[in-house]
């Protein structure tokens, strides 16, 4: 387990920012409650086999006499580096993202479960959206009750969502909370 | 009774539905138990049923025995055949001596509303028969009277036929009601000649065939229930349990996730009795551990992860929860849920609880949670492998390694914590080795004790089983069971560490080695015995491995009780040798007396 360096970082943040803009501020200077301490100890980011971990410095003081072998999971996993470098956001980031997402899209109830099984966001299937979504944005799917279901990336801009016919893609799918009972083994 | 010695031909095929229809037969019921059975296997064929009366006679003894059981039957032909069309065929084409069968067989044939009034007739003349029956039992209780209400146990040719034919289910589960019938009030009821052993041992080789057991659990759970209760828990285990839900206080509310499930169909009762929280057998340790938020908790065998999480439900994501799981493939599943559920504060991490200790250290965390690997004794309603899987060293191996772990798990937890300073320790068994046995042990070898878990249901732990004594502090633990409780057979026990230091009992460590030798050694006698038995025939087996479970069991409590005086010997020998120089001057001191008093006199 180990901090990232400069470009595992820069990675991770362009990534995050794609989704959060702005807030992700608050991401990294969120204030942790977790850990025994009573001051509220801040977050980081280590990276422990290809996988980054999201958690508070107290629970990495903790863990560091943990093995790396025997070590399996710290806090939040938030994403995975590929064999050629690329970091992918995985769907355990979704809570994070959630909370700090600047672009959202919420789904009609008959579409929720489409995107559940991994297909992306159709125009019929919208409910609402944010304005100012951009092409290739990162964006958070929601259902109408405010559960985030899942992430993916913009097809197109907010304006030219309005234009399109029913079928049209808005949405790739990127990740679904589906996915915990789909593909248990990879996560 | 010409019309009754042709009818016994009748009157015997028929009996097959009779005694299931009409209770109060249940006299001739049993007499003829073993006439039923081969009856209910072989149809009726004529040989077979001439076989039986022949039988039966010889049985019996005497020719008035069968004779009423024919009137008896005769009764019992009309309304089964005004009931049933094929034996009515049968019956039609022997029969034609008695009006009221023939009136009932006919009668069938016509309509409703005809039938009805032969019906009546038929009834009228029934309700003569029955008269007369009465009288006649009752004249057969006087003479027979011991023979009467009595079930017989099978014969060893009888259970040996059996055990050739496909196993007769009925038959069996009928036996095994009688037996308990017979237990429950022993001194009327039982056959001349028997003892309670002879149908008990009937008894479990009826249970294990009924219900698929091997024959291991069946005693052990003979020894540990009463018989009544004992049939109950079986049919409990037959049963799946209701699956309970648990609303991840982290992510939504009780209320909203009723909703949500009641839209899509799904049957949901809420379990009024914790307002917040849902119970189901596996919740119940959480409940019990009661973390505090900004604590350190230990789950010492977290995978799938349903209870770490509860835990950090509970704990609203503060503080810090080790999730330690053993074998990696169900690492997976662990860290899935955690994440899924929005767990941030937890570390999993992949060890053998043994060596927790040396990775966190000693008196490192508040409280820990055990939820040891068990035989799974309690959950046979999930896995019905464990019905005939189950042995007693596996039993053993199970217990020892629980012993292990408990220990780390007590080493691990800091005494003088501010809120803490608990150890729950949890199984899903119900046998008395693995649980109450190992928080005995935990018990002598560190200072702790037992506190009361905070559930007020569930019955208390055993203080005493068998030839075991255990600490009387034991009642304090819950003991779960599905007949009772309605969830899976469970146990708990909360345990509060007193101090840090282990007690430097000079015996602790013998005590750990004999233990941990006899273990072995039982095993070895178990393999010893279980060979030359395997040759002879399955009862005997069974028998025999059952005799060799308490044998071993036998064995073993003196081993240890003698160990225990060899090692408390300097102190015992010193305090004989006090007494007896005491008695020695006492004696002496008469003597003196004597003497003075004979040199007196």
């Amino acid at each position: 387990m180990r901090p990232l360096d400069e470009t595992e970082t820069d990675a991770v943040f362009r990534k995050l920012h794609s989704f959060t803009g702005h807030n992700l501020k608050n991401i990294v200077e969120n204030p942790s409650h977790e850990g025994p301490e009573p001051n509220p100890g801040r977050y980081c980011f280590r990276l422990h086999k290809n996988k980054v971990y999201y958690v508070s410095e107290s629970l990495v003081k903790r863990a560091t006499n943990i093995s790396r072998k025997n070590l399996a999971s710290l806090g939040t996993c938030i994403g995975k580096f590929t064999h050629g470098g690329s970091f992918h956001l995985t769907i355990q980031a979704l809570n994070l993202l959630a909370a700090n997402a600047k672009h959202k899209v919420w789904l009609k109830p008959t579409s929720e479960m489409s995107f559940l099984y991994g297909n992306h966001v159709l125009k019929g299937g919208l409910g609402r959206i944010t304005d100012s979504i951009s092409k290739n944005d990162g964006v958070v799917v929601f259902s109408m009750s405010d559960v985030p279901l899942g992430f993916g990336s913009a097809a197109r801009s907010t304006q030219d969502c309005r234009k399109l016919d029913p079928n049209g893609i808005v949405v790739h799918h990127q990740a679904d909370i589906g996915e915990y009972l789909r593909m248990e083994d990879e996560l | 009774m010409a019309p009754a010695a042709l009818n016994k031909t009748k009157g015997s095929k028929l009996q097959k539905p009779p005694p299931k229809k009409k209770p109060k037969n249940d006299i001739f019921t049993e007499k003829h138990l073993k006439e039923d059975d081969i009856l209910d296997d072989s149809g009726s064929s004529d040989e077979e049923v001439e076989d039986q009366e022949e039988f039966d006679i010889d049985e019996q003894g005497s020719a008035s025995g069968s004779d009423i059981l024919s009137d008896g039957d005769d009764t019992f032909t009309d309304d089964f055949l005004q009931g049933n069309d094929d034996e009515e065929k049968v019956s039609s084409s022997d029969s034609g001596k008695d009006s009221g069968s023939d009136s009932g067989s006919d009668s069938d044939s016509r309509s409703d509303s005809d039938e009805s009034d032969i019906e009546k007739k038929s009834r009228a003349l029934d309700e003569r028969k029955a008269r007369e029956e009465k009288d006649a039992e009752e004249e057969m209780r006087l003479n027979i009277a011991e023979e009467h209400d009595e079930f017989r146990l099978p014969t060893k040719e009888e259970l040996e036929d059996e055990a050739h034919r496909p196993p007769d289910l009925p038959n069996i589960q009928r036996r095994i009601r009688e037996i308990v019938r017979v237990l429950s009030n022993f001194k009327d009821l039982k056959q001349e000649g028997t003892r309670r052993k002879d149908y008990i041992e009937q008894f479990k080789m009826d249970l294990c065939s009924y219900y698929g057991y091997n024959d291991f659990l069946i005693g052990v759970f003979v020894e540990m229930f009463p018989v009544n209760e004992l049939i109950e828990l079986v049919e409990a285990f037959e049963k799946p349990r209701p699956i309970c839900l648990r609303t991840n206080t982290l992510k939504t509310r009780r209320r909203d996730l009723a909703d949500v499930l009641l839209n899509r169909g799904v049957n949901l009762d809420p379990l009024s009795k914790w307002s917040k929280l849902q119970s189901a057998s596996s919740f119940l340790p959480v409940m019990a551990l009661a973390p505090q938020e900004k604590e350190r908790i230990v789950d010492m065998a977290a995978a799938p992860g349903g209870k770490t999480t509860y835990i950090a439900a509970l704990m609203k994501n503060s503080g810090i929860i080790y999730a330690n799981e053993m074998k990696v493939p169900r690492l997976k599943s662990l860290t899935a849920n955690l994440h899924r559920m929005g767990v941030t504060n937890t570390i999993v991490c992949n060890y053998d609880g043994r060596e927790l200790t040396k990775v966190l250290g000693h008196n490192a965390v508040d409280r820990v949670l055990l939820d040891a690997p068990c035989s799974g004794t309690g959950v046979i309603s999930k896995d019905e492998s464990v019905k005939t899987f189950k042995s007693f060293e596996e039993i053993q191996k199970c217990a020892h390694l629980q012993k292990q772990l408990i220990l780390a798990a007590i080493d691990m937890v800091d005494a003088s914590s501010k809120s803490g300073g608990y150890i729950v320790y949890s199984t899903c068994s119900m046998m008395v080795a693995e649980n109450e046995a190992v928080i005995n042990y935990a018990l002598k070898m560190r200072d702790v004790k037992l506190v009361p878990c905070g559930l007020d249901f569930g019955r208390p732990g055993f203080i005493r089983f068998r030839e075991h004594r255990f600490h009387p502090s034991l009642e304090k633990t819950r003991r779960f069971y599905p007949h009772v409780n309605n969830m899976d057979g469970f146990f708990v026990a909360k345990l509060k560490k007193m101090s840090n230091s282990i007690p430097t009992v000079a015996p602790s460590e013998p005590l750990e080695s004999v233990e941990q030798a006899s273990v072995p050694n039982e095993s070895n006698r178990e393999k010893k015995i279980a060979e030359p038995l395997k040759k002879t025939g399955a009862m005997k087996k069974g028998g025999g491995l059952i005799n060799g479970v308490s044998d071993n069991r036998n064995v073993e409590s003196p081993s240890p009780a003698e160990n225990r005086k060899k090692r408390k010997f300097p102190s015992r020998e010193e305090i004989s040798k006090v007494r007896e120089e005491k008695r020695r001057a006492l004696r002496e001191g008469k003597k003196k007396t004597a003497r003075k008093s004979g040199t007196k006199e």
